[in-house]
């Protein structure tokens, strides 16, 4: 059965080791294109923001972004790099998508080196280096059903030519395909916090490239590998790469190698196919652009940008475990999705931290929740913990304070979500209790097995009598005093 | 240095072989006859003959440098300017397909 049939991932064959880098293209959120004054905008009418730079006419000159600059440095330091003078380089290559045939990048001296980034499981992975270089324009091949090699002809956008990029390459320490899909979020988490990207996979906003090979397991050695593209998504990336781990196996287990290559991704049949033998560096023909000064940073600059850096995934994951009661699961969520925040000021406004996490990160996974204030949720989460709500009615209040706004109580009264009193709820278990005396006597005398059976049928019994308005916690908690008088 | 030489071999004056002509005539993706071919690598061997000359100099005292001008940092602001009208860019191509360029059929993907 294929990995994506279970749902889960084959581990490699015994004895062998994955050893996985990622290449992670970004699209700078910026105003403008990297090199000319274009818009840098998604979606737009075909070539409608073109210029001579851009579309490579003879006797324009590129001029840095100063934006772009500036958020590849902050990216480069919230990875823990080293920022550093930079020179811009010319890669030569011949396709339609770079009209100038080279496409402006930095090779030896790259803006950021030598970072690292934290998982959430607590692995580190290194950054080789993060370089600044402009993105390509868009090619769409038509007829052929699809198939490039089969194209009649292809069209070309150049909208996208020159959009502010910054490739982070990790060192090889990623070890296995959820390692790298966590990899992948984490970067994503850094880039949102940092702000210099939107960085949305689905729009192409963020590209991951991953290099796969295998060896076997405790060597040092690092095997051939192969370049796997068109991973779309994160389910994507890790599906190639337990593949294109397992071919490798199979080839080196049959006394063949693979060869060094870059592969393409084929989401529909599960499989990477070959694509074009891997160009070695020296045929891009790498040179510093004459067009091009250097980039060299100011101490005062990079003290600049990391005095105005925010507080970063790891770090927020920290502080919210520290506050107490918030387990890693959940706290990983509630930074991923930007409410750490909230649940440390609806904490700090007295609510409890277990509950307020649980019903955030089970019940508030919607991208629409600003309208949730800290004290809305904290006094939500008093009210559920005071018995006056019952779980499941604490989250159908959550869900419509996150749609339409307002508080808690008002929400639960208009509801009928009345408090239902400690005292209330015992007269009604009392009824209960007397209705069903043999039920009654069975719980008593019960063992763990038939107390839990009874348990059940006795608060059923309570829910029928209350509609369905008492907590079953509760119930659980009267049963057992009751028990023991 | 970023332009090395090591992956085809040149006889022993440094010269470029017929080989290495037809090798970067494809990367640039053109088609030449072995005569042209010949002739190509004697005019890039020209090129790399003064560069040799130059490489001869002694430096030994004199900072690496990468480009002419003593300068660094030369940025603009990320503010938007006009584009180009859409009909004017087309109006260059000699192929245009709903807004797009339209291109021969690639072979082969990006690198």
């Amino acid at each position: 059965m294929s990995p994506a049939a279970t749902g889960r991932e084959q581990a490699l064959a015994e004895g062998w080791e994955l050893v996985v880098g990622l290449e992670v293209h970004v699209e700078l959120s910026t105003a403008t294109k990297l090199f000319c004054g274009c818009a840098n905008r998604f979606g737009d009418e075909p070539n409608t923001n073109v210029c001579p730079v851009c579309l490579g006419l003879p006797g324009s000159l590129p001029v840095p972004n100063a934006t772009a600059v500036s958020f590849a440095m902050r990216l480069g330091r919230a990875l823990g790099c080293e920022v550093q003078g930079a020179v811009f380089a010319r890669k030569n290559y011949f396709y339609p998508d770079m009209p100038k045939d080279y496409q402006i990048s930095q090779y030896d001296q790259p803006t950021s080196i030598d970072g690292r980034l934290e998982l959430v499981d607590g692995h580190t992975v290194g950054i080789e280096r993060a370089h600044i270089e402009e993105d390509t324009g868009k090619t769409t091949h038509i007829g052929g059903g699809g198939r490039i090699h089969d194209a009649d002809y292809a069209l070309v956008d150049y909208n996208r030519a020159g959009v502010p990029l910054v490739e982070i390459v990790s060192r090889p320490d990623i070890r296995t395909a959820e390692q790298a899909r966590s990899y992948v979020r984490e970067l994503r988490a850094v880039l949102l916090a940092v702000g210099v990207s939107d960085a949305r996979m689905e729009e192409g906003s963020m590209r991951v490239d991953a290099n796969v090979s295998v060896r076997p397991a405790g060597a040092d050695e690092l095997r051939t590998r192969c370049e796997i593209k068109n991973l779309s998504s994160l389910r994507s990336l890790g599906r190639a790469i337990v593949y294109e781990a397992q071919r490798h196996v199979e080839l080196w287990t049959s006394g063949e190698r693979p060869r060094q290559e870059t592969r393409h991704w084929d989401e529909a049949r599960g499989r990477t196919t070959p694509g074009r033998s891997k160009e070695d560096a020296e045929d891009y023909r790498y040179f510093q652009d004459p067009d091009l000064v250097p980039l060299a940073p100011e101490a005062d600059t990079v003290a600049a940008i990391d005095a105005a850096l925010p507080p970063l995934p790891a770090a927020r994951r920290a502080e919210l475990i520290a506050v107490g009661g918030v387990g890693a699961a959940d706290a990983a969520v509630l930074v991923e999705r930007n409410q750490d925040r909230l649940v440390r000021a609806a904490v700090a406004a007295g609510a409890d931290p277990a509950v307020t996490a649980t019903r955030v990160v089970n019940d508030l996974a919607t991208d629409n929740w600003s309208r949730v204030t800290p004290d809305g949720l904290a006094a939500l989460v008093a009210m559920e913990t005071a018995g006056q709500l019952t779980a499941t009615q604490a989250k159908q209040v959550l869900a419509e304070m996150a749609e339409a706004g307002g508080a808690p109580d008002e929400i639960a009264r208009r509801r009928g979500f009345e408090a239902m009193a400690g005292d209330d709820l015992a007269a009604v278990l009392e009824e209960v209790i007397a209705d069903n005396p043999d039920a009654w006597d069975r719980y008593r005398a019960g063992d763990e097995t038939e107390r839990k059976k009874l348990a059940g049928f006795l608060t059923g019994q309570v829910m029928r009598a209350t509609k369905g308005k008492a907590d079953g916690a509760a119930i659980n908690r009267l049963l057992e005093q009751h028990a023991d008088q | 240095m970023l332009l090395e030489r090591a992956a085809y071999p040149s006889d022993v004056s440094g010269r470029i072989t017929r080989a290495e002509a037809a090798h970067v005539a494809r990367l640039a993706r053109l088609r030449f006859r072995d005569e042209e071919l010949d002739e190509l690598a004697a005019q890039l061997s020209a090129v790399l003959d003064h560069a040799a000359d130059v490489e001869a100099l002694d430096v030994t005292d004199i900072e690496p440098t990468s480009h002419p001008h003593p300068l660094v940092n030369v940025m603009r602001a990320d503010e938007v300017r006009a584009s180009l009208e859409r009909d004017e860019v087309l109006a260059q191509a000699p192929s245009v397909d709903s807004g797009q360029f339209r291109v021969p059929p690639i072979l082969g993907e990006a690198p």
